[in-house]
């Protein structure tokens, strides 16, 4: 029997922001799942399953929260399920959600994602000490930096292009409502001036702390033709992880980072994601992740990502948008920014990502990975049904 | 020959500890700060049913639960177990029974503790009242604990009372303490690593199936999933395969700013460890450079790395190891 196909019927934000104390974690997710059901026109009695995502515990300091926050998300009664594959988890929870529908065990799914940073310290989170090891691990921006100094070594990259990712991601943030940095008035000068804090990762090239809940309503083909708005359907889904560490790993390029591409591509039919794919939201949480993850989604070949961003290509108005939206780099409730990922491209395909939509976008690339470069979750969206 | 003497298996205490911050959004706002103001308050629910502590959303519903209900501060024990430890953070420092209190005016029933002469002084439907703290903050240790309550029990259910949940001075954010103590240990490859560290050897483990070898070693190969046993020193001298300068302080780390954080693979290791890089201004640190081992009397680990003063690395020769 062949799959259901899934459709993306509703999508909900929060306004994403450093600190959201007007809210408890509850009042948060509820805030995104309730603009996700009003964008579909459903009652918290048409959802059948709830699939929830966050990133480590440590990071709000609420073991299992999902066992707290089944009232706020209409849970009580149905089955609810936790998934947690680090920063890529909100991209891992939609696809879990999307297979529950294509598998046709529940036919309307609330996928939700959600991170409340400012109630703990994430780079205390990711750097707790372990006896007998030598603490010298200074957050996420310590562990990346180093890759992107080997990325610059390995293609000649000029210095000057991750401070054109960040660059474009705060002046497409500008356009997003949703977006926690909203830098008015910014320019290059000031992304190039900002201070270095894990040479060669300037401040400006670096993603924000962030509160924020992302959520999306995903059924099946009769329900996708009851929603009063159209669809985005689900064309290719994929997730990989490999060891964090291991001999012959490549941290530059991840093979499991490939292999979860060529997947969803061979899913969806993509023979030259260059010309095929309109629009691409792509995890960029420190801004040279852009030209390494253009090179490792088959992009561009490698050793030339570096190119189109130079190039202007992923520019709003470029042929490869990439990061319309803002991106990480503009928001980064962490367990939220993979499903903010998968949310953005869909809104692409269906015409709703407001003054940052790409212009006829057919086909959009959502992308989330997480630990140490070690998950990878993928999916290709469209306006079309697969197949049609 | 003699046996030889079993592997020393190293353990530690680890502790994770945050002062984590919980913002509490309007419901649990106006219940903590009522406590703070001796008020008890719970939320009604479209159905009529009083929770207490008041819940945001439905349990059964999922609507959004506002109107807000003050109970009575006394009420009766619907189910108990008696705590002959109390433990350190817990609510009283003497043997007690936890209780869960259906607070007269209540639906649902408050997890607290009674103070009680012993578990013979316990029963199901004992009538219970509030011990309020001394100094009151808006928090759930308010309630110092429940007290037996020997007044005659109201002869009808008293209702709730409608409540708007407003105080002068509302709490909106609270600081709770969390701690977790383990035991850590980490293993035979890790303590036997650490052991040849004292003797200022390092030395890996060798995957028997791809041959490559790790350093530090983890007792397996995540590649192949076999274990590793062959031992293999390495270094120790090597080569800085990549690194970035840290100007950011961490919080929990006590190292001056900028350093050198180094990927080096060391000779003879097939993936690169990571260690500081000293005895070189910071912004002459270079891809290829070669460095050594720079040990302190106590450290357990080296220091930091030093340049030896040979010559650069060729970028091939290290290229697969980044």
């Amino acid at each position: 029997m062949s799959k259901e196909p899934v459709a993306v019927i509703g999508i909900g934000q929060t306004k994403h922001a450093a600190a959201r104390q007007d809210v408890s974690l509850a009042g948060l997710v509820r805030e995104a799942a309730s603009r996700a059901l009003a964008d579909a026109e459903l009652a918290w009695q048409d959802v059948d399953a709830v699939v929830i995502g966050k990133a480590p515990d440590f990071f709000e300091g609420v073991m299992m929260p999902e066992l707290y926050l089944a009232d706020a998300l209409g849970a009580v009664g149905k089955p609810m399920l936790r998934v947690h594959t680090a920063g890529s988890v909100g991209g891992s929870t939609a696809l879990v959600a999307a297979d529950l529908v294509a598998a046709r065990v529940h036919r309307t799914v609330l996928a939700l994602a959600f991170e409340k940073q400012s109630e703990s310290n994430a780079m205390w989170g990711l750097s707790l000490p372990v006896p007998f090891q030598q603490p010298l691990l200074a957050g996420a921006g310590g562990f990346f930096a180093p890759h992107v100094r080997a990325y610059m070594r390995r293609t000649g990259a000029p210095a000057a292009v991750g401070s054109l990712v960040a660059y474009k991601d705060r002046r497409n943030a500008l356009k997003n409502p949703y977006a926690h940095l909203h830098e008015h008035g910014i320019t290059l000068e000031q992304v190039q001036a900002s201070p270095m804090l894990w040479d060669p990762v300037r401040y400006s090239e670096t993603c924000p702390s962030s509160d924020g809940a992302c959520a999306m309503v995903l059924t099946d083909r009769a329900g996708a033709t009851r929603a009063p708005r159209p669809p985005a359907w689900v064309h290719g889904g994929a997730m990989r992880s490999e060891p964090t560490l291991f001999a012959g790993k490549d941290f530059v390029s991840p093979q499991a980072g490939k292999d979860c591409a060529a997947d969803v591509y061979r899913q969806a039919g993509i023979t030259d994601p260059r010309r095929e794919i309109d629009a691409a939201e792509l995890y960029v949480p420190f801004s040279w992740y852009e030209p390494m993850w253009l090179e490792n989604l088959g992009f561009a070949a490698e050793g030339e990502g570096w190119k189109l961003t130079e190039a202007g290509a992923t520019e709003l108005d470029g042929d490869l948008p990439v990061n319309p939206s803002g991106g990480v780099l503009s928001s980064n409730p962490i367990g939220a920014s993979g499903m903010i990922r998968f949310a953005e491209a869909a809104l692409q395909v269906r015409g709703q990502a407001g003054a940052h939509q790409v212009p006829g976008a057919r086909r959009a690339l959502g992308h989330a990975y997480g630990g140490g470069a070690q998950f990878f979750a993928m999916w290709l969206v469209g306006s079309g049904l697969p197949g049609s | 020959m003699t046996a030889a003497p079993p592997p020393e298996v190293l353990r530690a205490p680890l502790v994770v500890e945050f002062p984590f911050t919980r913002s509490l959004g309007p419901v649990q706002s106006a219940f903590l700060t009522g406590l703070r103001e001796r008020v008890v308050l719970g939320a009604r629910t479209s159905g009529g049913t009083v929770l207490v502590p008041p819940a945001e959303y439905d349990p059964a519903t999922a609507e959004e639960l506002r109107e807000l209900v003050e109970v009575a501060p006394a009420g009766t024990v619907t189910t108990w177990a008696w705590n002959d430890h109390p433990r350190p953070s817990q609510p009283l420092a003497t043997p007690f029974a936890w209780v869960l209190v259906r607070l007269d005016g209540a639906d649902t029933a408050l997890l607290h503790a009674l103070d009680a002469a012993g578990p013979d002084a316990v029963r199901t439907g004992m009538r219970v009242r509030i011990r309020w703290a001394a100094e009151r903050t808006g928090a759930i240790t308010d309630i110092a604990c429940f007290e037996p309550d020997d007044a005659p029990p109201p002869g009808h259910p008293p209702a709730a009372t409608p409540h708007e949940g407003r105080f002068p001075d509302p709490v909106t954010r609270i600081v709770t303490e969390a701690r977790l103590d383990y035991t850590h240990t980490p293993g035979r490859a890790q303590s036997a690593h650490l052991a040849a560290l004292r003797e200022r050897r390092t030395v890996g483990e060798r995957c028997p199936s791809c041959r490559k070898v790790y350093v530090p070693p983890r007792g397996a190969c995540p590649t192949c999933g076999v274990a590793t046993t062959d031992r293999v020193e390495v270094g120790p001298a090597g080569t800085v395969t990549t690194f970035c300068i840290v100007n950011i302080k961490a919080r929990n780390l006590d190292i001056e700013v900028p350093y050198v954080y180094a990927h080096i693979a060391l000779d003879g290791a097939d993936l690169p460890l990571h260690g500081r890089i000293g005895g070189i201004p910071y912004d002459q640190v270079r891809m290829g450079l070669r460095v050594e081992p720079v040990w302190t009397a106590d450290g357990r680990h080296p220091d930091h790395y030093r340049p030896t003063g040979e010559p650069d690395a060729a970028y091939d020769s290290y290229k697969e190891l980044i």
